[in-house]
């Protein structure tokens, strides 16, 4: 099995006349996602590339039945395409785009909390069950069906863990990338619980980076909740503090935040912290006995 | 964004949150003039103010309280132009080219007031304490119950009940309530109006003559909401950043230097971070973090290179990119043409993953290009470890 999406999914892409909104909706149909169509607002009613394009998300569901939404609309437009697919009740929303003013998110979030929909990201790669579908821009041919779950705060951080476990014969039930944002709609352990209670996920790779205290909350859920085998990498380990590294998130504020902090209470919650990324597929076979 | 801390005080006044009269100058001339002029105002005393963006100027010798003309000639004289080192800035110091001359203030008490996100519940927080004057982190490390915090609802804003709590708790009586009422909702304003990330004002200081001022203020910008702000982004000083930052962001690079021998090039930021880690593991270190992102182009990568050559501690660039958006053959042209351009010396150790991964190969093995190749991450490690070790 698998979690958030799978053979069942029935993909929207708003921003689908972009470039980049094209370059990976082709991607996602080529490994095999229902593509339903797209939304641009003001090309409604035209069909780019195969894929029919509608001027709301609204309307975009009513005649597709999508029920996940991709998001690649640019930064200064991205939180309103979030709320325009939460209004809609599309029930998983995925937002690719990075640069997203914190303020309009602060706002965003009060509304997508409340609603039903749930949102990964922003600033993500998406979410893939290889084998099944793929919601993002990850590259799938790296991936292959089978049993470890995937959350992560970066992307090719991710491919990189995936990588690692593919080469070594090891599959993945879903790889779920969470983003790099101080706020970001599922966080690691709302992430850790979805595949805690996927009865075919048997193990999980947990992967953070400085900035926040989410992977001490993770840890503390993974002590109490999870049985399952969890082997963790948290990046940014020689990153000076008060420096923002790439990800609006990943910054060492105020003391807290820190890879250190991170990584203690991870290994104290029984996860097998591993401190070299390069580690990450070798203690997940020997985690299996593989 | 960082900006300096009159122009921080130039937004709160705007806001109509009170800050010490004062003017930002430049030369010794302009300082003895505004000087002269607020204490014929009958300002009893005058301060002096370096203007760098690193924080504990006033232990690095970089803030003078002074009482007379003369006394503020040979302070100004002292700090414009010096080296100022505090804890922030690194052992060489910041050159400070500008000052702020400022009233000073008979001080009652200090406190601290400042604005974050906390990022557990995806809100705004207004943090108070009483302990102001001090470094917030060591406070929050220990005595976090000093801290008071009011978590702000986006759809209505801070409201003055909870900025009354605040005073309260601040120990505020009479008329100092509403005043810090009033400085709350005009921060707040000032913070939401204009992006912020983070905002601080300490110490926030009660006066003798019973009146709530600013003292000092630190804003950070939301650099992701920057591109709404054109007026904003003219604060911004580069004398105060790192040149070669300064050359990155032009070119779009998510580059920060730091001080090893060993410079990466790597796309993504989590990737580019466990890069460093993984060159500081096998026992070398980094010379900077770079993520040159998902769609890099021919430019940008030969931008890159041009800035990780510039530093002259470099003595070896580990290239580890996992290709998902940006296609390997696209980097590896990128890279030869680059190498060339620039007449690459230095040894060029490169890990190369991902879309079209074989492609990039051979263009990398055709081009005539000297090089190494780690098939894993761990193994380039160690060859740009040793390559630099070799080349010094």
């Amino acid at each position: 099995m698998s979690v958030l999406v799978d053979k069942n999914t029935r993909l929207l892409v708003q921003g689908i006349t972009g470039r980049e909104g094209m370059y990976h909706a082709k991607g996602c149909q080529e490994y095999g996602t229902n593509v339903v169509g797209g939304v641009t607002p003001g090309k409604g009613g035209t069909v780019a590339e195969g894929f029919p394009v509608f001027n709301t998300v609204e309307e975009a569901v009513q005649e597709t039945g999508a029920n996940v939404s991709v998001i690649f609309v640019p930064p200064p437009f991205a939180a309103d395409g979030i709320l325009e697919a939460v209004a809609a009740k599309v029930p998983l929303v995925i937002c690719i785009t990075e640069g997203i003013p914190t303020q309009d998110m602060v706002k965003a979030w009060e509304i997508v909390r409340a609603s039903k929909s749930r949102l990964i990201g922003p600033n993500c790669p998406g979410v893939i069950s290889p084998g099944k579908a793929k919601v993002g821009i990850m590259p799938g041919r790296i991936h292959k069906e089978g049993s470890v779950g995937i959350v992560s705060r970066s992307g090719t951080l991710t491919y990189e863990a995936v990588y690692q476990l593919t080469t070594r014969g090891i599959g993945q039930s879903t790889a779920i990338g969470i983003g790099g944002d101080p706020i970001i709609g599922t966080n690691h352990v709302a992430a850790l619980k979805l595949l805690n209670e996927d009865p075919e996920t048997e193990a999980i790779i947990m992967i953070g980076e400085i900035g926040g205290t989410a992977e001490e909350a993770a840890a503390a859920y993974i002590r109490e909740h999870v049985r399952k085998p969890v082997v963790g990498f948290i990046a940014g380990q020689t990153a000076p503090p008060g420096r923002r590294m790439g990800h609006a998130g990943a910054i060492i504020s105020g003391g807290e935040g820190t890879a250190e902090s991170k990584m203690a209470a991870m290994a104290a919650a029984g996860i097998h912290v591993v401190k070299s990324p390069a580690e990450i597929g070798e203690t997940m076979a020997r985690v299996l006995g593989k | 964004m960082k900006i300096h801390e009159y122009q921080a005080k130039e937004i709160l006044r705007k806001y109509g949150v009170p800050v010490p009269e004062g003017e930002m100058v430049t030369t010794l001339e302009a300082a003895d003039t505004e000087a002269k002029k607020l204490f014929s105002a009958g300002s009893p005393v005058v301060v002096v103010k370096a203007q760098i963006h690193a924080g504990g100027r006033g232990k690095g010798g970089g803030v003078k309280v002074v009482k007379d003309l003369p006394a503020a000639n040979a302070a100004a004289t002292a700090i414009l132009g010096m080296q100022l080192v505090t804890h922030q800035t690194g052992p060489v110091g910041q050159k400070v080219q500008r000052l702020l001359i400022e009233q000073g203030s008979a001080i009652e008490r200090e406190l601290y007031l400042g604005i974050v996100l906390d990022r557990a519940t995806g809100k705004l927080t207004m943090m108070a304490s009483q302990a102001g004057g001090m470094e917030i982190e060591e406070v929050a490390a220990k005595t976090p119950e000093a801290i008071y915090k009011e978590a702000i609802e986006p759809a209505v804003g801070l409201q003055p009940w909870q900025a009354r709590n605040l005073a309260f708790k601040l120990g505020l009586t009479g008329s100092l309530v509403n005043q810090a009422v009033g400085f709350m909702l005009g921060l707040y304003k000032a913070f939401t109006e204009t992006d912020c990330s983070l905002m601080e004002i300490n110490p926030l200081v009660t006066t003798k003559d019973g009146k709530l001022l600013a003292l000092d203020c630190k804003i950070d910008f939301d650099d992701n909401a920057m591109f709404r702000h054109k007026d904003l982004k003219e604060l911004r000083d580069v004398a105060e950043e790192d040149p070669l930052e300064v050359a990155a962001s032009k070119d779009s690079l998510n580059y920060i230097k730091l001080d090893g021998s060993i410079a990466c090039m790597v796309n993504g930021a989590g990737l580019a971070m466990a890069t460093m880690d993984i060159i500081h593991y096998a026992g070398g270190s980094p010379a900077n973090f770079l993520d040159v992102g998902g769609g890099a182009n021919q430019q940008q990568i030969e931008a890159a290179f041009a800035i990780l050559l510039a530093d002259s501690n470099v003595k070896c660039i580990f290239i580890n990119i996992f290709g998902g958006i940006l296609r390997v053959d696209v980097l590896a042209t990128a890279v030869v043409a680059a190498a060339k351009n620039l007449n690459v010396t230095l040894p060029l150790v490169l890990r190369l993953e991902g879309t079209n991964v074989e492609e990039g190969r051979k263009i990398l093995a055709d081009s005539g290009l000297k090089y190494a190749v780690g098939e894993t991450m761990a193994e380039a490690a160690k060859l740009a470890v040793d390559a630099a070790k070799g080349s010094n």
